[in-house]
């Protein structure tokens, strides 16, 4: 093969004590697609935001095309034809596809010239944007071709997808694919991060595996498996396989009807939304994101105000409690035992700068007489949760916010099981989850609902919702577009579904 | 394509956690390094041997037994007006209004020792005027805390508005009680009858703002760490989504940190009138509100450490008057020099965090 077109050697970063690399090398070859896989905090994201200036590396050298470079900023990454596209898109929503794309070049500034050239990028590889759109009239999709074309616009030969996926539906994803594949043909050469295994073997030629910081090897897609890629990653071996245990004695539990929910600039998040979920079973949510789950898991929790509808909490011995009104606090007070692992896990669900054990006090700290708080149950319980989940910290004295994704995670959804709930909400809690995290947690959860907990679980993996489901409520602009039975159903079912092609053909069924 | 070859000459990387002894070990030099910069500019800009200058400094806050005990008192009031702003802001709440709640306490105090001095006997005026003080500026600080709370007004703005409704009420107020007619001021209060003068402990003048300050330290280094209102002071600070989260009511926590940051702020004013002064004027706490929030911030809102970062402003500020006098150099020369001070002093944090990785300028292979 000829020369590489990226080659790294003996790349070391450290971030204070935290080696978050330590002696990479790697090559990127024109014309493959190169997946970088590795657990959270295994630095693959410190790596490619190295090739992109976003970083320095302590140690080490960078060549790209055979010749030594030191990327110091990332407008020499761009001059090196290196692009990125990021897991949080840096657009300017008042800004159209072209302005955002033309952003912050040199030279004079021609919109026209610009968008022709941009219609180019897109005819040859495939992608469907309207230059002149603006970015807050797109979609999350629409909005990632924007960064993507942005790159190639700036002579990118060499893009790296950080996760590229994770906000996109099937379809859209299969879309992706097919211009990264496109891309490829034309001789770029592409890194794509992504946790799912399916993805892997679907797209990538090559994978290059880190662990801990370290390079760990690479190896052809087509030589390789799921379960292979899976333990190198961990380092052990590791199995793939979700449980389904059957549901005991399902009874309902929690009852939503006619929900609806406005947000602070009166746009309707949730429109007549009804459905029950039921102990001892998991019931998915599927749906693009932003189409209310979050605000139907908040207002359940009793953070979120409603409009009009009702939730009831049903007991064991039937008896039922309306929860719409009233703050967690007061759902407390009731006797109502429910978890709640929300999305922004260090916004909402934990206090980034306080250590573990000040963390898992959040629960707690109520608890006894003196108006000091209690902090041994705390403590021990956060050693108990670092103990049960193998959650990766110098101390149970660190700030969470200095932890990893996916042991931020652990620590979030240990302390919300820890006190044995009856209702336990999920909103996306595999979310930037290494495999190994994820079906920890995967397991967890089963774990409750064998407890007879209702467990409501937001995902945005398909494959993952079709597997740990019993029933799946998909849900659509804030509307339930349909509820299914998980075992009889599948992903493209459930992707039109998402994006109502399945309710204009059926409908009526929820009216 | 350019040549981009170029190393950069140095780059910028997050330190470790260092061990306690290394970071005093960066604020001493920091500390010294000021001093150097000092001595230079005082010997290039008025030909003083700088070493006189720092020795008049430490006389200024030290020469006498008298200059002694008044360092330590200034600090402890400094010290109490800080502590009395911490719960705020370690709750992201920016109460800069501790100059009006020290005012209004302090009237407060002067309203009862005028008005029931010779109505009440002492102990039980005492016990009125500190009731009074701590209510005044306990009011000052529920103020814009219900704003807060319920319109999610801006406490910056409010907190200092207050300040100036309060040195004109104190104004007026300075008015009704001028003695003798005219003068403008209100004088000694109860001269002859000492009616309200807090009482003196072991026979010192000076020691009772210090012992009142010793505790409210601890108290509020307590109440802070291991208290559960400490507790959700500190996550409703770091984040209010949070704190709903678990039920917590925010609107109540903002409410209660800001009328106990209010009577603390109040308890400075009595002891400024009460104790030291026995007097009020619009001045009486000569900005100390403002500075209470550097001491405050300088300190990381650690009740200990805001021991040291009085003192430090304390001595500074004492040291600096005594030069000015001294060497006949005006106010502004004292204040370039503790301006230099603070800013080696504050900008050493950057030093603890970060370290600057310089490259080697020689490649291998």
């Amino acid at each position: 093969m000829a020369e590489a077109a990226v080659k790294l050697v003996n790349i070391t970063k450290s971030f204070g004590q935290v080696k978050a690399n330590s002696n990479v090398s790697l090559e990127i070859n024109k014309g493959e697609i190169l997946a970088l896989l590795g657990e959270n905090g295994s630095g693959k994201t410190t790596l490619m935001n190295m090739l992109s200036g976003i970083y320095y590396p302590d140690e080490g050298q960078i060549f790209i095309n055979g010749k030594e470079v030191s990327i110091s900023s990332p407008r020499i990454a761009y001059e090196l034809g290196i692009g990125m596209v990021h897991q949080h898109f840096k657009l300017v929503d008042v800004l159209t596809a072209t302005e955002n794309i033309i952003l912050g070049l040199e030279g004079k500034l021609n919109k026209k010239e610009a968008a022709g050239k941009i219609k180019e990028i897109c005819d040859k590889y495939g992608f469907d944007i309207n230059p002149d759109q603006k970015i807050y009239d797109m979609s999350v999709s629409q909005k990632q071709t924007v960064e993507i074309v942005k790159v190639l616009y700036r002579g990118a030969n060499i893009l790296i997808l950080d996760e590229p996926t994770a906000v996109l539906t099937p379809q859209e994803s299969e879309k992706l694919f097919n211009v990264m594949r496109n891309m490829k043909a034309d001789g770029k050469a592409l890194v794509i991060i992504t946790h799912k295994m399916h993805e892997v073997e679907s797209i990538s030629d090559r994978v290059a595996i880190l662990r801990k910081g370290e390079y760990i090897g690479s190896l052809m897609t087509k030589d390789t498996n799921a379960s292979e890629m899976t333990d190198m990653m961990v380092g052990r071996s590791v199995s793939l396989n979700i449980a389904r245990p059957k549901p005991v004695n399902p009874k309902p539990r929690i009852k939503v009807e006619g929900l609806t929910v406005r947000n602070i600039e009166g746009i309707e998040k949730l429109k007549n939304v009804s459905f029950v979920a039921q102990s001892g079973e998991i019931l998915g949510i599927a749906g693009i994101s932003g189409c209310g789950q979050k605000e139907l898991l908040e207002a359940i929790a009793g953070l979120q105000p409603a409009e009009s509808g009702s939730i009831k909490y049903i007991n064991d011995v039937g008896e039922e409690e309306e929860l719409l009104g009233k703050d967690p606090r007061k759902i407390e007070e009731l006797g109502v035992a429910l978890s709640f692992v929300p999305e922004d896990r260090l916004g909402m669900g934990l206090v980034g700068n306080m250590d573990l054990s000040d963390n898992m006090m959040l629960r707690s700290f109520r608890q006894g007489k003196t108006p000091f708080t209690e902090r041994k149950s705390p403590h021990s319980l956060a050693e108990k949760v670092v103990d049960d989940l193998e959650v990766v910290t110098p101390s149970i004295e660190t700030p969470v916010r200095r932890l990893s994704g996916g042991n931020v995670q652990k620590i979030l959804v240990g302390r919300e099981i820890a006190h044995a709930p009856t209702v336990l909400l999920t909103a996306y809690a595999v979310r930037g989850l290494d495999i190994n995290s994820s079906y920890t947690i995967y397991d967890l959860i089963n774990k409750q609902k064998e407890k007879g907990v209702a467990v409501i679980f937001v995902g945005e993996d398909l494959d993952v919702l079709l597997e740990i489901s019993d029933k799946i409520l998909v849900l659509c602009g804030g509307e339930v577009s349909g509820i299914v039975d998980a075992e009889k159903t599948d992903k493209n079912t459930i992707g039109l579904m998402m994006t109502k092609v399945m309710n204009e053909n059926t409908d009526t069924k929820e009216e | 394509m350019k040549n981009s070859n170029k190393e950069p000459l140095f780059h910028i990387v997050k330190r470790d956690v260092l061990p306690w002894y290394k970071s005093w070990g960066i604020r001493a030099i920091a500390i010294v390094a000021a001093l150097i910069v000092c001595g230079i500019i005082t010997t290039v800009t008025t030909g003083l041997n700088p070493l006189k200058v720092y020795g008049a400094f430490i006389q200024g806050a030290f020469g006498s037994g008298r200059k002694v005990w008044i360092t330590f008192q200034n600090m402890s009031i400094l010290l109490i007006i800080s502590l009395a702003l911490t719960p705020a802001f370690k709750m992201r709440f920016w109460n800069i209004g501790g100059e009006g709640q020290v005012l209004v306490g302090a009237l407060a105090t002067a309203a009862c020792m005028i008005t029931l001095g010779d109505k009440l006997p002492n102990v039980l005026l005492i016990v009125v005027m500190s009731i009074s003080a701590l209510a005044a500026g306990a009011v000052w600080g529920l103020i814009p805390a219900i704003f807060k709370a319920k319109w999610n007004t801006n406490e910056t703005l409010s907190t200092l508005m207050m300040n100036y409704i309060a040195t004109q009420i104190v104004a007026f107020f300075t008015i009704v009680w001028e003695v003798p007619k005219g003068s403008f001021t209100v004088g000694i209060i109860n001269q002859t009858t000492n009616a309200g003068w807090l009482p003196q402990l072991f026979g010192s003048k000076y020691l009772l703002p210090i012992v009142v300050a010793a505790v409210v330290t601890a108290s509020m280094y307590v109440y802070l760490k291991y208290s559960k209102h400490g507790y959700e002071i500190a996550v409703v600070g770091e984040s209010e989504k949070t704190a709903k989260y678990v039920g917590m009511k925010t609107g109540k926590i903002i409410i209660r940190t800001m009328v106990l940051s209010g009577a603390l702020c109040g308890l400075a004013g009595l002891l400024l009138v009460g104790g030291i002064n026995h007097t009020i004027t619009t001045t009486i706490n000569s900005g100390q509100g403002f500075t209470a929030v550097m001491v405050s911030w300088l300190a990381k809102f650690n009740p200990i450490t805001m021991i040291f970062t009085s003192f430090l402003i304390i001595f500074l500020e004492r040291g600096a008057g005594e030069i000015s006098t001294n060497f006949g150099l005006n106010q502004s020369f004292a204040d370039i020099l503790t301006g230099i001070i603070l800013f080696f002093i504050i900008g050493c944090e950057f030093f603890i965090s970060y370290k600057i990785a310089v490259r080697k300028s020689s490649k291998e292979n």
